[in-house]
């Protein structure tokens, strides 16, 4: 026959296993969630807190010391210089913080700064991007307002989908609109909105046993903060299309943690096994081939991307890249073994085969 | 087998309306005579590929309610003298309220009157004795007049500012309202942001005053300055220097640019460019009559707070021509009259938000993001082929028939494609195999416990496809919501993420069940697929 990643019959016990699968996501996101903390939340792009960004090209590679020297500008505050793209495209990316300076200002602090600074070496401005303080402050609060909304209506879709709870999962969608609710009305930051919503969410899922939710959403969490944290650790920026590739892993990890869910649904009804555990682990790896073979070709593209795409999208790519390696990790190892947790009862909780399903 | 045909059919037609609608995007087939045939839809792009400005602007709503509300109480101090009712220091309180005191308490019905009648936008706030028989009066605007000002605000600037833009000559400007009382303007293919922002941002608010001659200029400066008049700057280049002389003007405006019908460039004899403006028929009286009323003073010209120039008037000027001089170079001069043809704007504008990117940049992350999808379409490609065979090439042409659907949604529905859109596209190659992977990982399922070749590939689809319809539904989930909260070159990648994931369900779920189909009919007894 034909030519298997997987040996036919593999069976690894994922739910056995799941112990060390914690504590290695424990590890991951401890570091992570310290990195954090030391330096003090993510460290966002000019997108969400306002600020500059300009990209410049120059004919011949030059000394990023010697660009910080010569854009000592009060156009310019909290000038960072670093090398943006391939080596060979001699590009610079120069990152200042707002205060109230126009960028008018700012182009051309830049363009003179450079002008007396490489006599001989001529540059272009190709990117300019000034973002003031109100439009950052508007951004981070939608960025936030989509991660919100996306485990919403995923704990919802999911809920009402595999366990036939639609009713419960629209209450649970009630009940966390009016804790954001709530808080609104209290002032409260959206930051600290979105965290009380999502520990409300999962103390929800707990308590009205909506069980593939909870997997759901701890995968979720799972699979955003363990990239969060890599990108605290690489000290990089996180702006808008970091969040959409956050928003994209979401679903992305989902994808795999739904198919999974789904065998572990049909073998429960086929009632192939008395034992969760065992069906959990057959289902994993009955799935098994399929999961790998979607993330190696979702990888491969995506590596392409971050090699061939250029500077302007590395850090997506980088992100996503990130994303298909934890979201499939956590889909074996977290999300479907954290039913086990629950233990439910096999026989009697689940009802045979609606037609509308 | 009937249905068989027709599933065929419907694909084909599928195909033959993905290609019309993709074929124009390429430029040598849009120029050839193929082209003239097609749909002219082309795919947009984005300003990050095509390069341009993008802006988001600040319309300080709050300044043109003060002026809306000072004008109010000019005018009540108007009609009120009209009727013999002496209202005193009318004043703007905030943004929103007029103070102004009534001298004689005796005639509160009368003015309260007044004020109902010709004055119902502003309501009596409170009234209190303010001594000396006088009432002092406080009036809020409505909250009904205050949202009409606002929307009608916006609409003159949004409208001003494509006068703007359409004069200054920009291919296909995006302008439009926002929420928060916001503009968002587009400007493809410019390459001089600073001009744009000059001619977009400038409010040319154009007044001319009369020159308060008998003011102490100096005491005006330390800050005494005479009641109903204001000290302001006269701007002046000498050489490359800006000199600013002080000067004190009556604060009566005596004409404003509003009355102008056309601007232009003109070049006195030493080739010195300035601005000439002739009047509407009123503003040519209004203006004969006060240069009439004033010879030998001086008339300052006033533009958003700074005084050009201040001539003295030789004699009464009909004909409703008048000039401002400066020490303008050309393209200076021709954007000031581009700018006071197109109008001033109803309050000032502030730039939130600016993104600018050069061509070259456009050009570079098109040819990057093309050959990051070339390589990444032809990795996925080689694999499938490679692990499934046969079944894999059907999968390999699924996606390249997933790239020619997402353009020709992309053309179809005039979305516009972005950089993140192309990373969307390159994301989608990677994720499009997987709804065959569930399909062919089930099939060999079914093979493997021994079902028959045909029954294998029902099941596997009839399976699979309630697992890909529940799987994808989520990331179609997080591409909205993306697509609600996200901004132009984010929504792109949410349009391309979206129309993949439905392009990719379509030719697995349908397509490739045609190519099973037709092979299962003609197949030998005994044959097994090659999955």
């Amino acid at each position: 026959m034909s030519f298997e990643i997987l040996k036919r019959d593999t069976n690894i016990d994922f739910v056995g296993m799941r112990k060390y699968a914690y504590v290695l996501s424990a590890v991951m996101l401890l570091t992570g969630f310290l990195s954090l903390l030391v330096k003090g939340g993510p460290q966002y792009g000019i997108d969400f807190v306002g600020g500059f960004n300009v990209q410049v090209k120059f004919s011949q590679s030059v000394e990023l010391d010697k660009v910080r020297m010569a854009l000592d500008s009060p156009a310019l505050p909290g000038l960072v210089v670093q090398d943006f793209g391939e080596a060979s495209d001699h590009e610079v990316l120069l990152r200042a913080s707002y205060s109230e300076q126009s960028a008018t200002a700012v182009r051309e602090a830049v363009a003179g700064g450079l002008e007396s600074a490489f006599p001989g070496v001529t540059h272009e401005i190709q990117r300019l991007e000034m973002v003031g303080p109100k439009v950052g402050a508007d951004l981070r609060e939608k960025a936030l307002e989509a991660i919100f909304y996306a485990v919403l209506l995923i704990a919802t879709y999911i809920s009402g989908r595999f366990e036939q709870k639609w009713m419960v999962a629209g209450l649970m969608a009630a009940g966390l609109a009016s804790v954001v609710y709530v808080l609104d009305l209290l002032n409260a930051p959206t930051g600290l909105s979105v965290i009380v919503a999502t520990m409300a969410a999962l103390v929800l899922c707990v308590v009205l046993r909506l069980k593939y939710a909870l997997g759901a959403i701890v995968a979720l969490i799972h699979d955003v903060m363990i990239p969060l944290g890599i990108f605290s650790l690489l000290n990089k920026d996180v702006d808008l299309t970091i969040i959409a590739a956050l928003l994209t892993i979401v679903g992305y990890s989902l994808n795999d943690t739904i198919i999974i869910y789904d065998r572990i649904r049909e073998n429960i009804r086929a009632k192939a096994s008395p034992s969760l555990d065992v069906i959990i682990n057959r289902s994993v790896n009955q799935t098994m081939s399929r999961t790998l073979i979607t993330a190696g070709t979702t990888f491969v593209a995506v590596f392409a991307l971050f090699i061939f795409g250029g500077g302007v999208i590395h850090d997506f790519a980088l992100t996503m890249l990130i994303g298909v390696v934890v979201g499939t990790y956590s889909s074996i190892f977290v999300g479907a073994p954290i039913l086990a947790f629950f233990k439910p009862r096999i026989d009697t909780e689940e009802q045979p085969e609606p037609a509308a399903a | 087998m009937g249905s068989l045909r027709w599933r065929a059919l419907l694909a084909a037609f599928v195909i033959f309306l993905a290609l019309i609608h993709v074929l124009p995007s390429i430029p040598s087939i849009r120029n050839s005579s193929l082209g003239a045939l097609l749909p002219s839809d082309e795919i947009s792009l984005g300003l990050d590929l095509k390069g341009g400005i993008h802006l988001t602007l600040g319309v300080d709503v709050n300044a043109a309610l003060a002026n809306a509300i000072t004008s109010i109480g000019q005018d009540l101090r108007l009609e009120a003298r009209e009727k013999k009712i002496p209202v005193l220091r009318p004043r703007l309180l905030g943004t929103r309220q007029l103070e102004f005191t009534l001298l004689k308490q005796e005639q509160r019905p009368e003015l309260e009157e007044l004020l109902l009648s010709r004055f119902s936008t502003m309501g009596i706030t409170s009234s209190e004795d303010a001594g000396n028989g006088q009432l002092r009066y406080v009036l809020t605007a409505s909250d009904d007049y205050v949202k009409y000002l606002e929307g009608l605000t916006m609409d003159q600037a949004l409208k001003t500012i494509r006068n703007r833009i359409d004069q200054f000559g920009v291919a296909e400007p995006d302008i439009r309202k926002q929420q928060d009382n916001r503009l968002i303007v587009q400007l493809p293919g410019l390459d001089d942001p600073k001009r744009a922002i000059n001619i977009i941002g400038r409010t040319a608010h154009l007044e001319f005053k009369l020159v308060d001659e008998t003011a102490d200029v100096q005491a005006a400066v330390a800050g005494t300055v005479p009641a109903e008049s204001e000290l302001a700057y006269l701007q002046d280049k000498r050489g490359a220097a800006e000199v600013r002389t002080p000067i004190v003007l009556k604060s009566e405006v005596v004409l404003t640019g509003e009355y102008i019908t056309d601007a232009n460039v003109q070049f006195d004899s030493y080739g010195q460019s300035y601005v000439g403006m002739n009047f509407n028929t009123r503003g040519a009286r209004i203006f004969e009559e006060v240069t009439g009323a004033n010879i030998k003073k001086r008339l300052a010209i006033v533009l958003d707070g700074t005084v050009h120039s201040a001539p003295v008037i030789q004699d009464r000027i009909g004909g409703g021509r008048a000039s401002i001089t400066g020490q303008f170079t050309t393209e200076e001069a021709h954007d000031l009259a581009v700018v006071l043809r197109a109008g001033s704007l109803p309050a000032p504008v502030t730039i939130l938000e600016e993104r600018s990117v050069g061509p070259s940049l456009g050009q570079e992350s098109i040819d990057k993001g093309f050959k990051a999808a070339m390589i990444g379409g032809l990795l996925v490609v080689i694999f499938m082929a490679a692990y499934y065979r046969r079944a894999g090439m059907i999968a390999a042409f699924g996606i390249i028939l997933d790239i020619a659907l997402i353009m020709a949604g992309l053309a179809a529905f005039g979305a516009t494609l972005t950089l993140p859109g192309i990373a969307g596209i390159i994301l989608t190659l990677g994720m499009a195999v997987d709804a065959n992977v569930l399909i062919y990982e089930r099939i060999r399922e079914e093979l493997r416990r021994g079902e028959s070749v045909a029954a294998s590939i029902a099941n596997g689809f009839s399976l699979a496809t309630r697992t890909i319809i529940d799987s994808n539904l989520t990331t179609i989930i997080a591409a909205v919501i993306l697509y609600q909260f996200g901004t132009g070159p984010v929504r792109g990648f949410a349009v391309t993420l979206t129309l993949g994931i439905l392009a990719s369900m379509f030719t697995a779920i349908f397509v490739s069940r045609i190519f099973f189909d037709a092979w299962l009919t003609r197949r030998q007894p005994g044959t097994q697929p090659s999955i």
